[in-house]
C-alpha cells in the first residue's frame, strides 16, 4: 500500500515506531512465521495448507509486490466501483455536545453501506489473478456476504455465502441483496446459528473444494496471510484518514475509535496511526446484556473478547478467545450481529497486549441509545456495530478523566450504515423503553417492518 | 514411541475405529468402545469432544454435539480413559485448543502429561499441521506418546518432509478431499497417497469415507497398512440413539460391522483375494 510520507507531516515519530511501521509496509514479521507476537499461526486441517501457502504466494506477488499492477487495479475498482475515498466529516453536533471536535469517517459511504467491501473486492479479485473459479464466505451481520456478492457479481464470479440461522432472521434486508446479487445463501443451524458456525461450516465446504475455490475470509481472523491480508485491505481507512487530518485539522487526532468484532474495522481503522504514539487508539467491544459470563450454560453474554478473553486456538489463529475454563468456545452474544463472535483477529490481541490498543466495552442499551442520537443529532443512521463506538464517545466525554481519554480531536469510524439493523432496533428500543428514541412503537405493533 | 502401537500394527493390517467419548452419554459410550474392542479393534481412536471441529462432517460434529451435552470434559475424558476395559492401544483425537487450555500452565506439556498417566497412547490432531506442532512434539517425546500427522491428497514437497520428521505411531492417510463422513466407494486419491509415503517408516493407516468390509479389503489391498473408520460406526451409535434402541443392542451391532471391517481388512491382506487393483 502506498504509505505517506511521514516526515513531512510534521508529526513525531519514535524510532521504534518507526521500526514498527517498516515492519508493517516492507518485509512484514507476519510473513516470517505468520505471528504476531504471540498470535497468530496457522491452525487448520492438513488438506487446507496448500491453499495457505498458494494464498500466501499470491499475498506476497499481488498485493505486497504489486505484480501484474494488481493493486493498482485494486485501487481503481476501489475508487469506481466502491466510491472510494470516503470522506472525513466534523460532526457538528456532537462536537458541540462533546466539547471537543469529533469526526467522522464515512465507511459507511462505501458501495454496499460498509467497510466490508475493501476487503471483500480485494480478495475477489485476488482470487481471480489467482484463477480461482469459485468464491466461498461466511456473514455474521450480513455485511461481508453482501459485500462479497457484490464483489462477485462485480467480477463476475460464482458465489455461496454461509450464514447463521439466528442472523438470517435477524438481518433479512442483507440476505436479500446476497441473493439479489446473484449469490447462494446457505443458512447453518448448528450451535446458535451465528458467525462462529457459519465461520465453520464454511472452511468445511472449503477442505472439500480448496483446489478451485477461494475462502474470503471478512475480517482479521483465520490462518496465516488472513490476518496480515485483510488489515492491508481495510488499511485503506486509516490512511485516508490520517491524509484528511492532516489536510483538514493540520495535525494528527488524538484519539481514534473504532469498534471491534472480528476487528477488520478496528485495524482497517488503526493501522496507518499504530506507529503515531500521541495518538490513542480504542477497540470499542461489545457488551452485550453483561460482562459476567455463565461457564455452565457455555455462554458469555457479550462479544468483548479483547476485554475479557483468553488466548487460545480458534479457526486457524492462536488468539483472544470467549471460552470456558475447559477450552470449549463460549456462545457468544450481541444487539449487533456483526460483533457477535467469540474470537478477534490475532494482530488487535497482540496491540492490546502490547498496550498499543486499549480495548474498551460498551453495552447493549448504550448502543442502541448512540444509535439514535447519531440518527437524530447527525443525519446518519449507523450500524449497530458502529454505535457502539459512538456508545464509547458518549461515555468517555462524561468522565472526569475525558480530556485525557479522548483528547481535543476525535475520529470515530462509522463502519456501516445501520438500514440493515432497523428491525432489530425497533423491537430492542421498544423492549427497553429508551427514552431517547423516537416514538417506534407503531412500527413495532406492527411486527418492525415486516 | 508406543509399544503397543507398533505392535498393534506388526500382526497384519490393523484395523482402527473412532469414537466420540461420552457419545451420547458416558455409560453407554464405555459400552460401545468396548463392542470395538471385542469386534476385532487394532487400535481405537477416542474423540475427545470440542466445540467447533471444523475437519468434520455433520456426522461426528453431531456427534461431539450429543457428547458435550452430556457433560464430556477433558477430565472425565480421561476419567474415561481409565474406566475402559478394552485391549486395543487408545489415541486421543482432538482439536489443539483443548490440549493447550489443560492444566495450570498454558501449552501441551500436562494434557499430554495427564494423558499418559490415564494410559494413551498418542495423539491425532485435526487442525495441527506440523508447522506449529513441536511443543506437543517434544512433549510426547517426553512422555513416550505418539503424535500422528493426517497426510491429505493436497500435501506435497516439503510439507511432506516436515510431517515426516515429526511423526510417530503410524501416518494417517485422508483417503479423499473434504470432512470426515462415510460414502459408497473408495477414491482414487489413495493409491497416489500411499506411493508419495511408499518410504516412510510407519505404518499407513487410511481413513475418510470408509464404510464397509469390502471398502476395507481393497483399502488394504492397495498396499495401506490399516484403515481408519470413523463415521459409519458414529452412524450406528446415532441411530440407536435416535430410536431409543437399548445400549446393548446398538453395541451388538458396533461389534458386528467392527468384525466386518476388520476381516474386510485382513482379507485385503491376503495376496489370493486381491481384487482388481483401482485405476489411480
Amino acid at each position: 500500500m502506498t504509505e505517506l510520507e511521514t516526515s513531512d507531516d510534521g508529526t513525531e515519530r519514535t524510532p521504534s515506531a518507526r521500526e514498527n511501521e517498516t515492519e508493517h509496509e516492507g518485509d512484514d514479521r507476519s510473513l516470517e512465521d505468520g505471528t504476531f507476537g504471540r498470535f497468530g499461526g496457522q491452525y487448520v486441517p492438513e488438506a487446507l495448507m496448500p491453499a495457505l501457502e498458494e494464498l500466501e504466494d499470491a499475498y506476497q506477488r499481488y498485493v505486497l509486490a504489486n505484480e501484474d499492477g494488481f493493486m493498482d487495479e485494486f485501487r481503481r475498482r476501489l475508487r469506481d466501483f466502491g466510491g472510494r475515498p470516503t470522506p472525513l466529516q466534523r460532526a457538528d453536533r456532537l462536537s458541540e455536545r462533546y466539547g471537543r471536535d469529533v469526526y467522522l469517517k464515512r465507511e459507511d459511504l462505501v458501495h454496499g453501506g460498509a467497510h466490508k467491501l475493501n476487503n471483500a473486492l480485494g480478495q475477489v479479485l485476488l482470487a481471480k489473478y489467482m484463477g480461482k473459479e469459485r468464491i466461498i464466505a461466511e456473514t455474521g451481520a450480513g455485511q461481508h456476504g453482501t459485500a462479497t456478492a457484490m464483489a462477485a457479481a462485480h467480477l463476475d464470479m460464482p458465489c455461496e455465502i454461509y450464514m447463521g440461522r439466528t442472523d438470517v432472521n435477524r438481518q433479512r434486508p442483507n440476505v436479500f441483496r446476497m441473493r439479489i446479487n446473484g449469490a447462494e445463501v446457505n443458512p447453518v443451524d448448528a450451535g446458535r446459528g451465528t458467525l462462529k458456525e457459519a465461520i465453520s461450516e464454511t472452511m468445511r465446504d472449503w477442505s472439500q473444494t480448496v483446489e478451485n475455490t477461494h475462502y474470503v475470509i471478512g475480517s482479521v481472523v483465520g490462518p496465516h496471510p488472513f490476518p496480515a491480508m485483510v488489515r492491508d485491505f481495510q488499511s485503506v481507512i486509516s490512511e485516508e484518514a490520517r491524509e484528511q487530518c492532516l489536510e483538514q485539522i493540520g495535525s494528527l487526532p488524538d484519539s481514534v475509535l473504532a469498534c471491534a468484532g472480528g476487528g477488520s474495522n478496528t485495524i482497517g481503522a488503526f493501522h496507518h496511526f499504530t506507529a503515531d504514539e500521541s495518538v490513542s487508539l480504542y477497540a470499542v467491544e461489545a457488551g452485550g446484556s453483561s460482562l459476567e459470563v455463565d461457564e455452565d450454560a457455555g455462554v458469555a453474554p457479550n462479544s468483548a473478547t479483547l476485554s475479557t478473553g483468553t488466548e487460545g486456538v480458534l479457526h486457524g489463529a492462536r488468539t483472544h478467545l470467549l471460552q470456558d475454563s475447559h477450552g470449549q468456545i463460549m456462545e457468544s452474544h450481541s444487539v449487533s450481529a456483526g460483533l457477535d463472535y467469540a474470537g478477534v483477529g490475532p494482530e488487535l490481541a497482540h496491540l492490546v497486549e502490547s498496550g498499543r490498543v486499549t480495548p474498551v466495552t460498551v453495552d447493549d442499551d448504550a448502543a442502541l441509545e448512540a444509535f439514535h442520537r447519531l440518527s437524530t443529532e447527525e443525519g446518519i443512521i449507523p450500524a449497530l456495530e458502529t454505535a457502539h463506538a459512538f456508545g464509547f464517545l458518549h461515555e468517555a466525554a462524561g468522565r472526569d478523566d475525558a480530556d485525557e481519554v479522548l483528547g481535543d480531536s476525535v475520529v470515530v469510524t462509522v463502519s456501516g450504515r445501520g438500514d440493515k439493523d432497523l428491525e432489530t432496533v425497533i423491537e430492542e428500543t421498544e423492549k427497553r423503553g429508551l427514552e431517547a428514541a423516537p416514538d417506534l412503537s407503531v412500527f413495532a405493533s406492527e411486527g418492525g417492518l415486516r | 514411541m508406543s509399544d503397543r502401537i507398533d505392535a498393534a500394527f506388526a500382526g497384519g493390517p490393523a484395523f482402527v475405529p473412532y469414537l466420540a467419548a461420552g457419545d451420547p452419554t458416558y455409560e453407554a459410550s464405555l459400552e460401545y468402545v468396548e463392542a470395538l474392542d471385542r469386534g476385532g479393534a487394532d487400535v481405537i481412536e477416542l474423540g475427545l469432544p470440542f466445540s467447533e471441529p471444523i475437519a468434520e462432517g455433520p456426522t461426528i460434529q453431531e456427534a461431539v454435539v450429543r457428547a458435550l451435552e452430556g457433560g464430556m470434559t477433558p477430565e472425565r475424558f480421561f476419567a474415561f480413559v481409565e474406566d475402559l476395559e478394552v485391549e486395543a492401544p487408545l489415541v486421543c483425537m482432538t482439536y489443539y485448543n483443548l490440549i493447550y487450555q489443560f492444566g495450570e500452565e498454558q501449552g501441551p506439556r500436562p494434557f499430554v502429561e495427564r494423558a499418559a498417566e490415564a494410559g494413551l497412547e498418542g495423539f491425532v490432531v485435526p487442525n495441527l499441521p506440523a508447522e506449529e506442532a513441536d511443543p506437543l512434539r517434544d512433549a510426547c517425546d517426553e512422555f513416550g506418546l505418539d503424535l500422528i500427522f493426517i497426510v491429505a491428497p493436497t500435501t506435497r514437497g516439503e510439507r511432506l518432509e516436515r510431517m515426516r520428521e515429526r511423526v510417530s505411531g503410524y501416518v494417517y492417510v485422508q483417503a479423499r478431499l473434504g470432512t470426515t463422513g462415510a460414502r459408497e466407494d473408495v477414491s482414487d486419491h489413495t493409491n497416489a497417497s500411499l506411493e508419495r509415503l511408499a518410504d516412510w517408516d510407519v505404518p499407513k493407516a487410511v481413513g475418510f469415507g470408509i464404510k464397509t468390509g469390502d471398502h476395507a479389503e481393497r483399502i488394504v489391498a492397495s498396499g495401506a497398512d490399516g484403515v481408519i473408520v470413523g463415521s459409519a460406526l458414529v452412524d450406528i451409535v446415532a441411530e440407536g440413539h435416535e430410536n431409543d434402541e437399548p445400549t446393548a443392542e446398538t453395541a451388538a451391532r458396533l461389534e458386528a460391522k467392527a468384525r466386518e471391517l476388520a476381516e474386510g481388512a485382513a482379507r485385503g491382506a491376503n495376496p489370493e483375494n486381491v481384487p482388481q487393483p483401482e485405476q489411480p
